[in-house]
Protein backbone atom coordinates (compact mmCIF):
# COMPACT_ATOMS: atom_id res chain seq x y z
CA UNK A 1 0.00 0.00 0.00
CA UNK A 2 1.11 3.23 -1.24
CA UNK A 3 2.00 5.64 1.94
CA UNK A 4 -0.61 8.53 2.38
CA UNK A 5 -1.10 11.65 0.70
CA UNK A 6 -2.51 13.61 3.60
CA UNK A 7 -1.90 12.34 7.15
CA UNK A 8 -4.31 14.18 9.67
CA UNK A 9 -3.25 13.23 13.36
CA UNK A 10 -5.13 14.37 16.64
CA UNK A 11 -6.39 17.47 15.15
CA UNK A 12 -8.71 19.32 17.01
CA UNK A 13 -9.98 22.98 16.60
CA UNK A 14 -11.43 25.42 19.12
CA UNK A 15 -12.98 28.87 18.82
CA UNK A 16 -13.04 30.90 21.94
CA UNK A 17 -11.12 30.16 25.40
CA UNK A 18 -10.68 26.73 26.89
CA UNK A 19 -13.76 27.05 29.33
CA UNK A 20 -16.63 28.35 27.48
CA UNK A 21 -15.61 28.13 23.94
CA UNK A 22 -17.16 25.85 21.22
CA UNK A 23 -15.32 22.48 20.46
CA UNK A 24 -15.55 22.15 16.81
CA UNK A 25 -13.28 19.52 15.77
CA UNK A 26 -12.14 16.84 18.23
CA UNK A 27 -9.07 14.87 17.81
CA UNK A 28 -9.93 13.37 14.39
CA UNK A 29 -7.14 10.80 12.75
CA UNK A 30 -7.34 9.56 9.47
CA UNK A 31 -4.85 9.19 6.30
CA UNK A 32 -5.99 9.66 2.37
CA UNK A 33 -3.77 7.23 -0.26
CA UNK A 34 -2.88 8.33 -3.48
CA UNK A 35 -5.66 8.23 -6.52
CA UNK A 36 -8.40 7.28 -3.19
CA UNK A 37 -11.79 9.33 -3.26
CA UNK A 38 -12.82 9.83 0.32
CA UNK A 39 -15.90 12.18 1.42
CA UNK A 40 -16.11 13.36 4.98
CA UNK A 41 -20.09 12.96 5.73
CA UNK A 42 -21.80 14.78 9.05
CA UNK A 43 -24.76 16.64 10.08
CA UNK A 44 -24.65 20.66 9.58
CA UNK A 45 -22.48 22.09 12.88
CA UNK A 46 -19.97 19.12 12.90
CA UNK A 47 -17.12 21.11 11.98
CA UNK A 48 -16.91 19.91 8.28
CA UNK A 49 -15.73 23.25 6.92
CA UNK A 50 -13.61 23.79 9.71
CA UNK A 51 -11.76 20.70 9.19
CA UNK A 52 -11.92 22.15 5.53
CA UNK A 53 -10.16 24.95 6.60
CA UNK A 54 -7.52 23.39 8.47
CA UNK A 55 -6.77 21.16 5.72
CA UNK A 56 -6.65 23.32 2.99
CA UNK A 57 -3.71 25.25 5.52
CA UNK A 58 -6.15 28.75 6.02
CA UNK A 59 -6.84 27.81 9.69
CA UNK A 60 -4.54 26.81 12.26
CA UNK A 61 -5.61 23.38 14.28
CA UNK A 62 -5.44 23.93 17.87
CA UNK A 63 -3.72 20.88 17.99
CA UNK A 64 -2.37 17.66 16.51
CA UNK A 65 -0.83 17.49 13.33
CA UNK A 66 -1.63 17.77 9.11
CA UNK A 67 0.59 16.46 6.60
CA UNK A 68 0.63 16.74 3.29
CA UNK A 69 3.16 14.28 1.66
CA UNK A 70 5.39 14.16 4.51
CA UNK A 71 5.09 17.84 4.81
CA UNK A 72 3.26 19.55 8.08
CA UNK A 73 1.66 22.39 6.81
CA UNK A 74 1.12 25.40 8.33
CA UNK A 75 -0.48 27.03 5.45
CA UNK A 76 -1.68 26.65 2.39
CA UNK A 77 0.30 23.77 0.41
CA UNK A 78 1.28 24.09 -3.23
CA UNK A 79 0.05 20.10 -3.59
CA UNK A 80 -3.68 21.19 -2.26
CA UNK A 81 -6.20 22.44 -4.28
CA UNK A 82 -9.55 23.65 -2.98
CA UNK A 83 -12.44 24.38 -4.26
CA UNK A 84 -14.97 26.37 -1.53
CA UNK A 85 -18.47 25.69 -0.91
CA UNK A 86 -19.58 29.12 -1.97
CA UNK A 87 -19.02 29.82 -5.39
CA UNK A 88 -16.13 31.89 -5.68
CA UNK A 89 -15.50 32.35 -9.38
CA UNK A 90 -13.99 36.03 -10.03
CA UNK A 91 -16.78 37.85 -11.78
CA UNK A 92 -14.80 40.24 -13.64
CA UNK A 93 -12.65 37.36 -15.42
CA UNK A 94 -14.12 35.41 -18.58
CA UNK A 95 -14.52 31.38 -17.94
CA UNK A 96 -11.16 30.96 -19.60
CA UNK A 97 -9.12 33.83 -17.44
CA UNK A 98 -10.66 32.41 -14.61
CA UNK A 99 -9.53 28.74 -15.35
CA UNK A 100 -6.01 29.83 -16.08
CA UNK A 101 -5.73 32.34 -12.97
CA UNK A 102 -3.54 29.57 -11.63
CA UNK A 103 -1.41 29.50 -14.41
CA UNK A 104 -0.95 33.34 -14.52
CA UNK A 105 0.39 33.20 -11.11
CA UNK A 106 3.12 30.83 -12.20
CA UNK A 107 4.14 33.76 -14.62
CA UNK A 108 3.14 31.32 -17.67
CA UNK A 109 2.05 33.40 -20.94
CA UNK A 110 -0.94 34.12 -22.00
CA UNK A 111 -1.49 31.38 -25.07
CA UNK A 112 0.51 28.98 -23.07
CA UNK A 113 -1.79 29.24 -20.26
CA UNK A 114 -5.08 29.36 -22.39
CA UNK A 115 -3.89 26.33 -24.24
CA UNK A 116 -3.86 24.84 -20.93
CA UNK A 117 -6.77 26.26 -18.99
CA UNK A 118 -8.56 25.53 -22.09
CA UNK A 119 -7.82 21.36 -22.02
CA UNK A 120 -9.85 21.89 -17.91
CA UNK A 121 -12.64 23.88 -19.56
CA UNK A 122 -13.27 20.93 -22.37
CA UNK A 123 -12.88 18.46 -18.84
CA UNK A 124 -15.22 20.23 -16.95
CA UNK A 125 -17.96 20.42 -19.95
CA UNK A 126 -17.89 24.25 -20.94
CA UNK A 127 -16.22 24.17 -24.12
CA UNK A 128 -17.86 27.25 -25.91
CA UNK A 129 -18.58 28.92 -22.78
CA UNK A 130 -14.97 30.45 -22.85
CA UNK A 131 -15.36 34.04 -23.27
CA UNK A 132 -18.72 34.26 -21.53
CA UNK A 133 -18.34 35.85 -18.04
CA UNK A 134 -19.63 34.25 -14.36
CA UNK A 135 -22.80 36.13 -14.64
CA UNK A 136 -23.56 34.91 -18.09
CA UNK A 137 -23.66 31.53 -16.10
CA UNK A 138 -25.89 28.85 -14.67
CA UNK A 139 -24.59 28.33 -10.81
CA UNK A 140 -23.83 24.88 -11.60
CA UNK A 141 -21.70 26.21 -14.28
CA UNK A 142 -20.07 28.57 -12.45
CA UNK A 143 -19.02 26.15 -9.67
CA UNK A 144 -17.75 23.87 -12.67
CA UNK A 145 -15.57 26.81 -13.57
CA UNK A 146 -13.90 26.98 -9.78
CA UNK A 147 -13.34 22.85 -10.34
CA UNK A 148 -11.64 23.65 -13.65
CA UNK A 149 -9.78 26.55 -11.86
CA UNK A 150 -8.49 24.67 -9.30
CA UNK A 151 -7.62 21.42 -11.42
CA UNK A 152 -5.22 23.36 -13.92
CA UNK A 153 -3.06 24.07 -10.81
CA UNK A 154 -2.48 20.67 -11.08
CA UNK A 155 -3.13 19.64 -7.08
CA UNK A 156 -1.83 16.33 -6.28
CA UNK A 157 -5.02 16.38 -3.36
CA UNK A 158 -7.79 18.15 -4.22
CA UNK A 159 -10.12 19.29 -1.25
CA UNK A 160 -13.84 20.15 -1.99
CA UNK A 161 -16.04 21.55 0.64
CA UNK A 162 -19.67 20.60 -0.62
CA UNK A 163 -19.43 22.19 -3.88
CA UNK A 164 -22.79 21.46 -4.87
CA UNK A 165 -24.76 22.47 -1.66
CA UNK A 166 -26.44 25.73 -3.49
CA UNK A 167 -27.68 23.21 -6.69
CA UNK A 168 -30.94 21.28 -6.95
CA UNK A 169 -30.78 17.20 -6.85
CA UNK A 170 -30.46 16.59 -10.47
CA UNK A 171 -27.80 18.86 -11.31
CA UNK A 172 -26.00 17.42 -8.47
CA UNK A 173 -26.43 14.12 -9.83
CA UNK A 174 -25.08 15.04 -13.49
CA UNK A 175 -22.07 16.97 -11.36
CA UNK A 176 -21.37 14.06 -9.39
CA UNK A 177 -20.97 12.10 -12.73
CA UNK A 178 -18.65 14.60 -13.89
CA UNK A 179 -16.98 14.51 -10.78
CA UNK A 180 -16.54 11.17 -11.27
CA UNK A 181 -15.53 11.29 -15.17
CA UNK A 182 -12.96 13.29 -13.76
CA UNK A 183 -11.14 11.49 -11.08
CA UNK A 184 -11.59 8.34 -13.34
CA UNK A 185 -9.51 10.22 -16.07
CA UNK A 186 -7.28 12.01 -14.00
CA UNK A 187 -6.82 9.76 -10.94
CA UNK A 188 -7.29 12.69 -8.80
CA UNK A 189 -6.79 12.13 -5.70
CA UNK A 190 -9.85 13.83 -3.51
CA UNK A 191 -11.55 14.69 -0.25
CA UNK A 192 -15.04 15.45 -0.93
CA UNK A 193 -16.97 17.39 2.35
CA UNK A 194 -20.47 17.04 2.31
CA UNK A 195 -23.75 16.24 3.80
CA UNK A 196 -25.47 14.24 1.22
CA UNK A 197 -25.16 10.39 1.43
CA UNK A 198 -26.41 9.63 -1.72
CA UNK A 199 -23.37 12.13 -3.15
CA UNK A 200 -21.18 10.37 -0.94
CA UNK A 201 -22.00 6.95 -1.76
CA UNK A 202 -21.86 7.76 -5.67
CA UNK A 203 -18.43 9.10 -5.94
CA UNK A 204 -16.37 7.38 -2.78
CA UNK A 205 -14.02 4.73 -2.10
CA UNK A 206 -14.56 5.68 1.45
CA UNK A 207 -16.30 7.68 3.57
CA UNK A 208 -15.79 9.23 6.85
CA UNK A 209 -18.93 9.56 9.45
CA UNK A 210 -18.35 12.22 11.81
CA UNK A 211 -20.41 12.83 14.69
CA UNK A 212 -22.22 16.02 15.43
CA UNK A 213 -20.46 18.64 17.74
CA UNK A 214 -18.15 18.32 18.48
CA UNK A 215 -16.99 16.91 15.67
CA UNK A 216 -15.04 13.65 15.92
CA UNK A 217 -14.65 10.17 14.14
CA UNK A 218 -17.65 8.17 14.06
CA UNK A 219 -16.77 5.37 11.48
CA UNK A 220 -14.98 4.45 8.10
CA UNK A 221 -17.12 2.87 5.89
CA UNK A 222 -15.51 1.25 2.65
CA UNK A 223 -17.59 1.77 -0.62
CA UNK A 224 -17.55 -1.38 -2.62
CA UNK A 225 -19.39 -0.90 -5.61
CA UNK A 226 -17.38 -1.32 -8.67
CA UNK A 227 -15.79 1.17 -10.63
CA UNK A 228 -16.02 2.96 -13.51
CA UNK A 229 -19.13 4.76 -11.81
CA UNK A 230 -21.85 7.10 -13.62
CA UNK A 231 -24.78 8.26 -12.26
CA UNK A 232 -27.06 5.11 -12.82
CA UNK A 233 -25.44 3.94 -9.81
CA UNK A 234 -27.79 5.21 -7.74
CA UNK A 235 -30.08 2.60 -8.74
CA UNK A 236 -28.53 -0.72 -7.92
CA UNK A 237 -29.34 -2.43 -4.74
CA UNK A 238 -25.98 -2.08 -3.04
CA UNK A 239 -25.66 1.89 -3.56
CA UNK A 240 -29.02 1.82 -1.32
CA UNK A 241 -27.79 -0.96 0.99
CA UNK A 242 -25.29 1.29 1.77
CA UNK A 243 -26.87 4.38 1.63
CA UNK A 244 -29.25 2.70 4.34
CA UNK A 245 -25.58 1.79 6.44
CA UNK A 246 -24.75 5.13 6.57
CA UNK A 247 -28.05 6.58 7.31
CA UNK A 248 -28.14 4.93 10.19
CA UNK A 249 -25.61 5.87 11.71
CA UNK A 250 -26.28 9.56 10.72
CA UNK A 251 -29.58 9.62 11.78
CA UNK A 252 -28.32 9.93 15.63
CA UNK A 253 -26.56 13.00 14.98
CA UNK A 254 -28.46 14.53 13.23
CA UNK A 255 -31.55 14.28 15.61
CA UNK A 256 -28.75 15.31 18.29
CA UNK A 257 -27.83 18.47 15.95
CA UNK A 258 -31.48 19.12 15.18
CA UNK A 259 -32.50 18.89 19.25
CA UNK A 260 -29.19 21.71 19.85
CA UNK A 261 -30.40 23.62 17.02
CA UNK A 262 -34.18 23.44 19.01
CA UNK A 263 -32.65 24.02 22.39
CA UNK A 264 -30.53 27.39 21.40
CA UNK B 1 -23.87 48.63 -35.39
CA UNK B 2 -26.38 47.33 -33.00
CA UNK B 3 -24.13 48.41 -30.05
CA UNK B 4 -24.44 51.82 -31.56
CA UNK B 5 -28.19 51.63 -31.96
CA UNK B 6 -29.35 52.47 -28.43
CA UNK B 7 -27.13 55.65 -27.68
CA UNK B 8 -28.02 56.90 -31.41
CA UNK B 9 -31.47 56.42 -30.56
CA UNK B 10 -31.05 58.56 -27.01
CA UNK B 11 -29.42 61.38 -29.03
CA UNK B 12 -32.31 61.01 -31.73
CA UNK B 13 -35.03 61.36 -28.37
CA UNK B 14 -33.14 64.74 -27.36
CA UNK B 15 -33.36 66.15 -30.83
CA UNK B 16 -36.69 65.03 -31.40
CA UNK B 17 -37.62 67.00 -27.80
CA UNK B 18 -35.65 70.41 -29.18
CA UNK B 19 -37.74 70.16 -32.53
CA UNK B 20 -41.12 70.08 -30.08
CA UNK B 21 -39.80 72.32 -27.96
CA UNK B 22 -39.23 74.81 -30.72
CA UNK B 23 -42.42 74.20 -32.10
CA UNK B 24 -43.91 75.25 -28.76
CA UNK B 25 -42.39 78.06 -29.01
CA UNK B 26 -43.05 79.49 -32.39
CA UNK B 27 -47.02 78.52 -31.71
CA UNK B 28 -46.50 80.42 -28.33
CA UNK B 29 -47.30 77.95 -26.15
CA UNK B 30 -44.26 78.83 -24.79
CA UNK B 31 -42.98 82.34 -23.97
CA UNK B 32 -39.68 83.01 -26.33
CA UNK B 33 -39.22 85.08 -23.15
CA UNK B 34 -38.39 82.36 -20.68
CA UNK B 35 -37.10 79.81 -23.33
CA UNK B 36 -35.58 80.88 -26.27
CA UNK B 37 -35.57 78.65 -29.58
CA UNK B 38 -33.45 76.31 -30.15
CA UNK B 39 -32.27 77.19 -33.30
CA UNK B 40 -31.51 80.83 -31.70
CA UNK B 41 -29.71 78.93 -28.92
CA UNK B 42 -27.32 77.21 -31.91
CA UNK B 43 -27.10 80.18 -33.62
CA UNK B 44 -25.44 82.13 -30.57
CA UNK B 45 -22.65 79.79 -30.72
CA UNK B 46 -20.39 81.53 -33.33
CA UNK B 47 -20.94 84.75 -31.43
CA UNK B 48 -20.31 82.85 -28.13
CA UNK B 49 -16.70 81.50 -29.83
CA UNK B 50 -15.88 84.64 -31.25
CA UNK B 51 -16.81 87.25 -28.49
CA UNK B 52 -17.22 85.32 -25.70
CA UNK B 53 -13.56 82.89 -26.11
CA UNK B 54 -16.29 80.20 -25.27
CA UNK B 55 -13.87 77.33 -26.31
CA UNK B 56 -11.26 79.05 -23.81
CA UNK B 57 -13.68 78.52 -21.08
CA UNK B 58 -15.06 75.48 -21.85
CA UNK B 59 -11.24 74.43 -21.64
CA UNK B 60 -10.56 76.20 -18.50
CA UNK B 61 -14.38 74.39 -16.89
CA UNK B 62 -12.96 71.22 -17.87
CA UNK B 63 -9.83 71.33 -16.66
CA UNK B 64 -10.69 72.85 -13.21
CA UNK B 65 -13.58 69.71 -13.10
CA UNK B 66 -10.70 67.04 -14.08
CA UNK B 67 -8.37 69.10 -11.67
CA UNK B 68 -10.73 68.74 -8.75
CA UNK B 69 -11.93 64.92 -9.85
CA UNK B 70 -8.10 63.76 -10.16
CA UNK B 71 -7.64 65.33 -6.53
CA UNK B 72 -10.35 63.38 -5.05
CA UNK B 73 -9.64 60.02 -6.73
CA UNK B 74 -6.13 60.02 -5.29
CA UNK B 75 -6.65 61.47 -1.97
CA UNK B 76 -10.17 59.99 -1.72
CA UNK B 77 -8.61 56.52 -2.48
CA UNK B 78 -6.12 56.39 -0.39
CA UNK B 79 -8.24 58.07 2.34
CA UNK B 80 -11.07 55.17 2.27
CA UNK B 81 -8.33 52.07 1.91
CA UNK B 82 -6.73 53.07 4.63
CA UNK B 83 -9.71 53.78 6.99
CA UNK B 84 -11.03 50.57 5.85
CA UNK B 85 -7.53 49.14 6.42
CA UNK B 86 -7.48 50.54 10.54
CA UNK B 87 -11.16 49.49 11.79
CA UNK B 88 -11.15 52.49 14.49
CA UNK B 89 -10.15 54.87 12.19
CA UNK B 90 -13.18 54.21 10.05
CA UNK B 91 -15.25 54.35 12.99
CA UNK B 92 -14.32 57.35 13.72
CA UNK B 93 -13.75 59.30 10.21
CA UNK B 94 -16.61 57.57 8.38
CA UNK B 95 -20.01 59.95 9.59
CA UNK B 96 -18.43 62.84 9.25
CA UNK B 97 -17.16 61.75 5.46
CA UNK B 98 -21.41 60.91 5.20
CA UNK B 99 -21.72 64.84 6.52
CA UNK B 100 -19.45 65.76 4.44
CA UNK B 101 -21.18 64.22 1.10
CA UNK B 102 -24.22 66.07 2.88
CA UNK B 103 -23.38 69.62 3.48
CA UNK B 104 -23.71 72.34 0.77
CA UNK B 105 -20.02 73.24 0.99
CA UNK B 106 -19.89 75.77 -1.88
CA UNK B 107 -22.07 77.54 0.81
CA UNK B 108 -18.45 78.32 2.66
CA UNK B 109 -17.05 80.07 -0.33
CA UNK B 110 -16.04 83.11 1.47
CA UNK B 111 -13.80 80.89 3.76
CA UNK B 112 -12.33 79.62 1.04
CA UNK B 113 -12.06 83.43 -1.21
CA UNK B 114 -10.10 84.21 1.79
CA UNK B 115 -7.81 81.23 2.49
CA UNK B 116 -7.00 80.79 -1.38
CA UNK B 117 -7.61 84.38 -3.11
CA UNK B 118 -10.15 84.88 -6.07
CA UNK B 119 -8.51 82.65 -8.86
CA UNK B 120 -8.39 78.88 -10.01
CA UNK B 121 -6.77 77.49 -7.03
CA UNK B 122 -10.18 78.12 -4.88
CA UNK B 123 -12.56 76.95 -7.22
CA UNK B 124 -10.69 73.58 -7.62
CA UNK B 125 -9.93 73.24 -3.57
CA UNK B 126 -13.96 73.84 -2.88
CA UNK B 127 -14.68 71.59 -6.09
CA UNK B 128 -12.32 68.61 -4.77
CA UNK B 129 -13.85 69.40 -0.92
CA UNK B 130 -17.15 68.16 -2.32
CA UNK B 131 -15.69 65.70 -4.45
CA UNK B 132 -13.82 63.29 -1.85
CA UNK B 133 -16.62 62.31 0.30
CA UNK B 134 -17.98 60.04 -2.52
CA UNK B 135 -14.81 58.76 -3.33
CA UNK B 136 -13.83 57.87 0.12
CA UNK B 137 -17.37 56.04 1.05
CA UNK B 138 -17.77 54.02 -1.81
CA UNK B 139 -13.92 53.21 -1.97
CA UNK B 140 -14.34 51.80 1.79
CA UNK B 141 -17.77 50.23 0.65
CA UNK B 142 -15.84 48.92 -2.18
CA UNK B 143 -13.08 46.85 0.00
CA UNK B 144 -15.61 46.31 2.71
CA UNK B 145 -18.13 44.43 1.00
CA UNK B 146 -15.50 42.04 -1.15
CA UNK B 147 -16.59 38.41 -0.99
CA UNK B 148 -14.26 36.70 1.69
CA UNK B 149 -14.50 33.20 -0.66
CA UNK B 150 -12.42 35.63 -2.99
CA UNK B 151 -10.11 36.36 -0.76
CA UNK B 152 -10.01 32.53 0.22
CA UNK B 153 -9.31 32.19 -3.07
CA UNK B 154 -5.96 33.92 -3.05
CA UNK B 155 -4.89 32.62 -0.09
CA UNK B 156 -5.32 29.10 -1.03
CA UNK B 157 -3.31 30.15 -4.58
CA UNK B 158 -0.63 31.08 -2.19
CA UNK B 159 -0.52 34.44 -3.71
CA UNK B 160 1.73 37.57 -2.45
CA UNK B 161 0.08 40.80 -0.69
CA UNK B 162 0.75 42.43 -4.03
CA UNK B 163 -1.22 40.17 -6.12
CA UNK B 164 -3.80 39.75 -4.16
CA UNK B 165 -4.08 43.40 -4.12
CA UNK B 166 -3.98 44.22 -7.67
CA UNK B 167 -5.29 40.50 -8.59
CA UNK B 168 -8.45 40.34 -6.01
CA UNK B 169 -8.69 43.05 -4.30
CA UNK B 170 -8.35 46.03 -6.31
CA UNK B 171 -10.47 44.81 -9.34
CA UNK B 172 -13.17 43.68 -6.78
CA UNK B 173 -13.60 46.83 -5.45
CA UNK B 174 -13.65 48.42 -8.66
CA UNK B 175 -16.89 48.79 -9.47
CA UNK B 176 -17.75 50.86 -6.21
CA UNK B 177 -14.48 52.88 -6.29
CA UNK B 178 -15.97 54.19 -10.23
CA UNK B 179 -19.60 55.01 -8.59
CA UNK B 180 -18.13 56.80 -5.99
CA UNK B 181 -15.78 58.93 -8.68
CA UNK B 182 -19.03 59.35 -11.23
CA UNK B 183 -20.47 60.56 -8.36
CA UNK B 184 -17.63 62.98 -7.53
CA UNK B 185 -17.52 64.32 -11.19
CA UNK B 186 -21.07 65.03 -10.51
CA UNK B 187 -20.54 67.33 -7.42
CA UNK B 188 -17.20 68.31 -8.60
CA UNK B 189 -18.80 69.88 -11.88
CA UNK B 190 -21.86 71.08 -9.80
CA UNK B 191 -18.91 73.25 -7.60
CA UNK B 192 -16.92 74.45 -10.41
CA UNK B 193 -19.99 75.93 -12.37
CA UNK B 194 -21.44 77.29 -9.13
CA UNK B 195 -18.25 79.31 -7.72
CA UNK B 196 -17.44 80.54 -11.18
CA UNK B 197 -20.99 81.85 -11.38
CA UNK B 198 -21.16 83.07 -7.73
CA UNK B 199 -17.27 84.94 -7.66
CA UNK B 200 -17.86 85.86 -11.32
CA UNK B 201 -14.03 84.32 -12.34
CA UNK B 202 -12.86 81.81 -15.26
CA UNK B 203 -14.89 79.37 -17.18
CA UNK B 204 -18.40 78.49 -18.70
CA UNK B 205 -20.39 79.41 -14.85
CA UNK B 206 -19.02 83.23 -14.81
CA UNK B 207 -19.96 82.71 -18.72
CA UNK B 208 -23.84 82.15 -17.75
CA UNK B 209 -24.05 84.48 -15.36
CA UNK B 210 -22.68 87.48 -17.09
CA UNK B 211 -24.51 86.82 -20.42
CA UNK B 212 -28.05 86.28 -18.02
CA UNK B 213 -27.07 89.29 -16.71
CA UNK B 214 -27.10 91.35 -20.08
CA UNK B 215 -30.67 89.41 -20.87
CA UNK B 216 -28.95 87.31 -23.51
CA UNK B 217 -31.20 84.14 -23.66
CA UNK B 218 -30.24 82.50 -26.47
CA UNK B 219 -26.13 82.52 -25.03
CA UNK B 220 -27.28 81.79 -21.60
CA UNK B 221 -29.18 78.75 -22.23
CA UNK B 222 -26.51 77.64 -25.04
CA UNK B 223 -23.92 77.79 -22.11
CA UNK B 224 -25.63 75.68 -20.24
CA UNK B 225 -25.78 73.60 -23.20
CA UNK B 226 -22.29 73.18 -23.16
CA UNK B 227 -21.86 72.75 -19.69
CA UNK B 228 -24.18 69.38 -20.42
CA UNK B 229 -21.74 68.57 -22.86
CA UNK B 230 -18.11 68.91 -20.30
CA UNK B 231 -20.30 66.44 -17.85
CA UNK B 232 -21.30 63.91 -20.86
CA UNK B 233 -17.22 64.10 -21.52
CA UNK B 234 -16.35 63.15 -18.21
CA UNK B 235 -18.80 60.40 -18.07
CA UNK B 236 -17.01 59.24 -21.55
CA UNK B 237 -13.58 59.18 -19.55
CA UNK B 238 -14.77 57.42 -16.77
CA UNK B 239 -16.80 54.99 -18.72
CA UNK B 240 -13.61 54.01 -20.78
CA UNK B 241 -11.44 54.03 -17.96
CA UNK B 242 -13.56 51.58 -16.13
CA UNK B 243 -13.78 49.30 -19.08
CA UNK B 244 -10.44 49.55 -20.01
CA UNK B 245 -9.29 48.43 -16.16
CA UNK B 246 -11.68 45.91 -16.37
CA UNK B 247 -9.95 44.38 -19.59
CA UNK B 248 -6.40 44.67 -17.87
CA UNK B 249 -7.52 42.39 -14.41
Amino acid sequence: MSAPLLSVDGVTRRFGPETCGVLAVDNMSFDVRQGEFVSIIGPSGCGKSTLFSMLGGLLPPTSGRIAVEGDVITGPHPAVGMVFQEESCLPWRSVIDNVAFPLELEGIGKSERHDRAQHFVELVGLHGFEKRHPAELSGGMRQRVCIARTLAAKPRLLLMDEPFAALDEQTRLLLGDKVLQIQQELHQTTLLITHSITEAVQLSDRILVMTYRPGRLKRIVEVHLPRPRNADVVTSPEFGATVAEIWSDLREEASRGMAASEVS
Amino acid sequence: MSRLLPPAFGVLCIVALLCLLQLAIQAGIVDVYIVPLPTDMLASLPRLVEEEHVIRRFGVTFGETLSAGLLALVVGVALGMALQHWPRMRRAFEPWFALLAAAPLVMAYPLFLVLFGRSSLTIIVIAFASALAPVVLKTIEGFATIRPVLIDVGHSLRMTRAQEFRLILLPAALPEIFVGLRLALIFALINVVGVEFLINLGGLGQLISELSERYDLPGTWASIGLVVIVSILFFLLLDGGERWLRKRH
